[in-house]
C-alpha cells in the first residue's frame, strides 16, 4: 500500500504505519487494541482518525510515539517515519522504548495534544516550566532563550498577557487556555507531525471552534502534518484531508475526505454517516451509536470484525473469511467483501 | 501565605497553651497526689508516718492550694525557665529530662531519616515497577516488618549481637563515654550507636510508608500529565522524578508532625529493652510515680514538639504543593 501512494503522488509519506498491533496483556485476556491497523500520513496533509469508542485510537496514538503503558506492547508491525536528511525511514516499532533516539522525536519530531485540558500538565509547575523543560530537552538552547521562546509561542497560540501567564499555574487557567498552553508546548519544537488526540472534546462549543481554527491556522503556517483523533465527523468534515475510519483495531476505510464523504464504501463508514443527521446542519453533533453492541475487546467475531453488526454481511463469507484493506480507486481504501473476493482459505 | 504563615502561627500559640493546661490537667487526674504515693511507699517499706508529716510534705510542694493556683504557679516558674523539681528525684526537672530530650530527638529523627531513606526508594521502585518479583519482595518484607512488635525485633537483634557477635548492643553510648561530658569523641560513639535503635524503630514505620509510597504513586503514574511528559520525549527516571513522586509527597510531608510523638510513644518497650536513655521510659516512670511536674513537662515538651512539627510540615506543604498555596493565598 504504501508503494502505491507513494507512486501516486510521486512523494513518500511523513508517516507510515503498516501492519500494526498493540496488545494489551491483562490478567483476563489479551485486548487486541490495535490489530494490524496501516495508514499513512502525507507531509503536510491532515489526516483525521475517526471510530467509535475504544477503536484503538488512542493506543494507535501511544504506538507511534512509543509510550504504550504495561501490559501493553507492539506486537508486529512497522511505524516508518521518514526524516529530512535521511534516505531510509526509521522504523519506530523497532526502536527501544526508552531509548535517546526516540526520545528525541517524541516532543521534537512527533509532539502530541490529548484531550485532557484539565489534568495534562502537572499542577506542581508553572506552565512556563513545563514549556521551557521542553524546549531544552530537544534545543541546545539556555533558559533565558527558552523562555523567549515560550512567550513567543504563547504569543502565537494566541495567549493574552504572554509575560505574565507564562508564570501562572494551570490550574489558574481556564480549559480554553489550558489547551492553547498544551498546543504550544506540543509545537515548542517544531515538530513534523502533530498529534491531537480529541483535542477539543473536554471543552465548550465556543471554544472548540476557537481550537479547531488554531489548529487549522498553525497547520497552514507551519506546514507539518496533523494527525488528529475524534468521535466527531463535523471535525473531520471541517479539518482533513484525508481520513481513517477505525473498527477494533483496525482500519477498515481510509482516503480523501471528499470520498469518505461523498462516497463511502465500508458499511460501518456508511453507518457513521448516516448516524449525523446533516454534517453541514451541526458540524459538532456526538456520533449516535450504530446498531449493535461493540464486541466485547475480549473476543472479537471470527471472519470480517463487523459482520455482527453489519446489515450486508454475507454469511459464509463474512463470519469466516478475513477482508484486507484494498484499493478502491487511487486513495480510496477499503476493507470488505463487498469489494473484493476472499482470497486465502478460511483460518481453521 | 505570609498572612497565612502567620496565622498559622498563632494558632500553634494558641495550642501549645491549650496543651500546657492539658498536660496540667492530666497529671492531675489520678486520684491521690505525689504525697499519697511516696506515704504509701514508706509504708510498705514499714516507716511510720504521721499526719503532720504528710501534712508539711503537701505545704511543702504547694499541693494544699486550689488546682488552678498550682497551675498558674507552674507556669510562672516555667516562664522564668523554671520547670520545678522532680518530687521523686529531687533534683530540677531539667536536669533530668536535659540530655535525655536531645537523645531523644536524635533517635527520632535517625528513625525518620532511616524510615523516609528506605520507604521512598523502595516505594518508587514498587509503584513503577508494579507485580514485578521484587515488588512482591519489598511487599512480603514490609508485611512482616509490620506485623513484628518493634521490641521484638530488639530482643532478637540483641541476641544474634551478643550471641554471635559478643557485642553489647544496648545503649547509646560506649561505657566509657557514658558518665564523660559531651566531646566530639562522644558526640561519634552517638553516632555510631544511632542506627540500630533506628532500624528497630523505624522499621514498622518504612513498612507503611512503602505501602502509602506505593499506592500513591501508582495514582498518580496514572495522570494524564504523566503521559504528556513522556510524549515530551523526557527520560523516563527524571520524569518519574519530578512529576508524579512529588506529588505523592504530601502524605509524606503532612504525616511528619506526628511522627515524633508516635516515634516516642511507640518506643517506651524498645527503649526499655535496649536500655536507651530516651524520654520515654522517663515519662512512663514519673506517670506511675506521680511525679507531677516531671511527667508535666515531658508532656509539655512533646506536646511543643507536636504543634511545632505540624507547623513546620504545613508550611513544607506549602511550599511543596502550589495548589494548597493558592487556596491558603488570602
Ligand atoms: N492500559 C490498558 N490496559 C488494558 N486495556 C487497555 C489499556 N489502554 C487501552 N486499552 C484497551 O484498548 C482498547 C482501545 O483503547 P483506546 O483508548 O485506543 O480507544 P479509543 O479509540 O481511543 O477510544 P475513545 O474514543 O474512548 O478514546 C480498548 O478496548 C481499551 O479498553
Ligand atoms: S466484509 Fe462483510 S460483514 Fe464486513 S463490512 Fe463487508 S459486507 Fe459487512
Ligand atoms: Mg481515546
Amino acid at each position: 500500500m504504501a508503494d502505491q501512494i507513494a507512486r501516486a503522488n510521486g512523494q513518500p509519506p511523513m508517516l507510515t504505519v503498516e501492519g500494526l498491533k498493540t496488545y494489551f496483556f491483562t490478567d483476563e485476556g489479551t485486548v487486541r487494541a490495535v490489530d494490524g491497523a496501516s495508514f499513512e500520513v502525507q507531509a503536510g496533509k491532515t489526516v483525521g482518525i475517526v471510530g467509535e469508542s475504544g477503536c484503538g485510537k488512542s493506543v494507535t496514538a501511544l504506538s507511534i510515539l512509543r509510550i504504550v503503558e504495561r501490559p501493553g506492547r507492539i506486537v508486529a508491525g512497522q511505524i516508518l517515519l521518514r526524516r529530512p536528511n535521511a534516505k531510509a525511514p526509521v522504523d519506530l516499532a523497532l526502536l527501544e522504548a526508552e531509548g535517546a533516539e526516540i526520545r528525541a522525536i517524541r516532543g521534537g519530531e512527533i509532539a502530541l495534544v490529548f484531550q485532557e485540558p484539565m489534568t495534562s500538565f502537572s499542577p506542581h509547575y508553572t506552565i512556563g516550566n513545563q514549556i521551557v523543560e521542553t524546549i531544552q530537552l530537544h534545543q541546545d538552547v539556555g533558559k533565558e532563550e527558552a523562555r523567549n521562546r515560550t512567550i513567543e509561542l504563547l504569543r502565537m497560540v494566541g495567549i493574552p498577557n504572554p509575560e505574565r501567564r507564562i508564570d501562572e499555574y494551570p490550574f489558574e487557567l481556564s480549559g480554553g487556555l489550558r489547551q492553547r498552553m498544551m498546543i504550544a508546548m506540543a509545537l515548542s519544537c517544531n515538530p513534523k507531525i502533530l498529534i491531537a488526540d480529541e483535542p477539543t472534546t473536554a471543552l465548550d462549543v465556543t471554544t472548540q471552534a476557537q481550537i479547531l481554527d488554531l489548529l487549522r491556522d498553525i497547520q497552514q503556517r507551519t506546514q507539518m502534518s496533523v494527525i488528529i483523533i475524534t468521535h466527531d465527523m463535523g471535525v473531520i468534515a471541517e479539518m482533513t484531508d484525508d481520513v481513517i475510519v477505525m473498527y477494533l483495531g483496525r482500519v477498515v476505510e481510509s482516503g480523501p475526505v471528499d470520498e469518505i464523504f461523498h462516497q463511502p464504501k465500508h458499511p460501518y463508514t456508511q453507518a457513521l454517516l448516516r448516524s449525523i443527521p446533516s454534517i453541514f446542519a451541526e458540524p459538532r453533533t456526538k456520533l449516535p451509536t450504530i446498531a449493535g453492541s461493540i464486541p466485547h475487546p475480549h473476543n472479537r467475531p471470527t471472519g470480517c470484525p463487523f459482520h455482527p453488526r453489519c446489515a450486508e454481511a454475507m454469511p459464509g463469507i463474512c463470519d469466516r473469511h478475513e477482508p484486507r484493506l484494498r484499493p478502491i480507486s487511487e486513495a480510496h481504501f477499503a476493507s470488505c467483501f463487498l469489494y473484493h473476493e476472499p482470497e486465502a482459505a478460511p483460518p481453521s | 501565605m505570609l498572612t497565612y504563615t502567620i496565622r498559622r502561627f498563632l494558632l500553634a500559640l494558641l495550642t501549645i497553651w491549650a496543651i500546657s493546661v492539658l498536660s496540667f490537667a492530666i497529671i492531675q487526674l489520678p486520684p491521690g497526689d505525689y504525697v499519697t504515693a511516696y506515704i504509701a511507699q514508706l509504708a510498705s517499706s514499714g516507716v511510720d508516718v504521721t499526719p503532720e508529716f504528710a501534712e508539711n510534705l503537701r505545704q511543702q510542694y504547694g499541693l494544699d492550694s486550689p488546682v488552678y493556683v498550682q497551675y498558674l504557679k507552674w507556669m510562672q516558674q516555667i516562664s522564668r525557665g523554671n520547670f520545678g523539681r522532680s518530687l521523686e528525684w529531687r533534683v530540677p526537672v531539667l536536669d533530668i529530662i536535659g540530655d535525655r530530650l536531645w537523645l531523644t530527638m536524635a533517635v527520632s529523627v535517625s528513625a525518620v531519616l532511616f524510615t523516609w531513606g528506605l520507604a521512598l526508594p523502595i516505594g518508587i521502585y514498587s509503584a513503577v515497577r508494579q507485580y514485578s518479583i521484587a515488588d512482591y519482595i519489598f511487599t512480603f518484607i514490609g508485611f512482616i516488618g509490620l506485623a513484628v512488635p518493634s521490641f521484638l525485633l530488639a530482643l532478637i537483634l540483641m541476641y544474634v549481637g551478643f550471641r554471635y557477635f559478643g557485642a553489647n548492643i544496648g545503649g547509646l553510648f560506649s561505657p566509657e563515654y557514658l558518665q564523660a561530658d559531651w566531646s566530639l569523641g562522644k558526640l561519634w560513639d552517638l553516632i555510631k550507636h544511632l542506627p540500630l535503635p533506628a532500624l528497630i524503630l523505624g522499621t514498622a514505620g518504612t513498612a507503611q510508608l512503602i505501602r502509602i509510597m506505593r499506592a500513591n504513586l501508582l495514582d498518580e503514574l496514572r495522570k494524564p500529565y504523566v503521559i504528556t511528559a513522556r510524549a515530551k520525549g523526557m527520560s523516563e527516571l527524571r520524569l518519574i522524578l519530578k512529576y508524579p513522586v512529588r506529588a505523592a509527597m504530601n502524605p509524606f510531608i503532612s504525616t511528619l508532625g506526628y511522627l515524633f510523638p508516635f516515634i516516642i510513644s511507640g518506643s517506651i518497650i524498645v527503649a526499655l529493652v535496649l536500655g536507651l536513655p530516651t524520654i520515654g521510659p522517663l515519662l512512663l516512670r514519673a506517670l506511675v510515680a506521680q511525679d507531677m511536674f516531671l511527667a508535666g513537662t515531658i508532656v509539655l515538651f512533646l506536646g511543643i514538639l507536636t504543634v511545632l512539627g505540624t507547623f513546620i510540615s504545613d508550611i513544607l506543604l506549602m511550599w511543596v504543593d502550589p495548589r494548597i498555596r493558592f487556596e491558603r493565598r488570602e
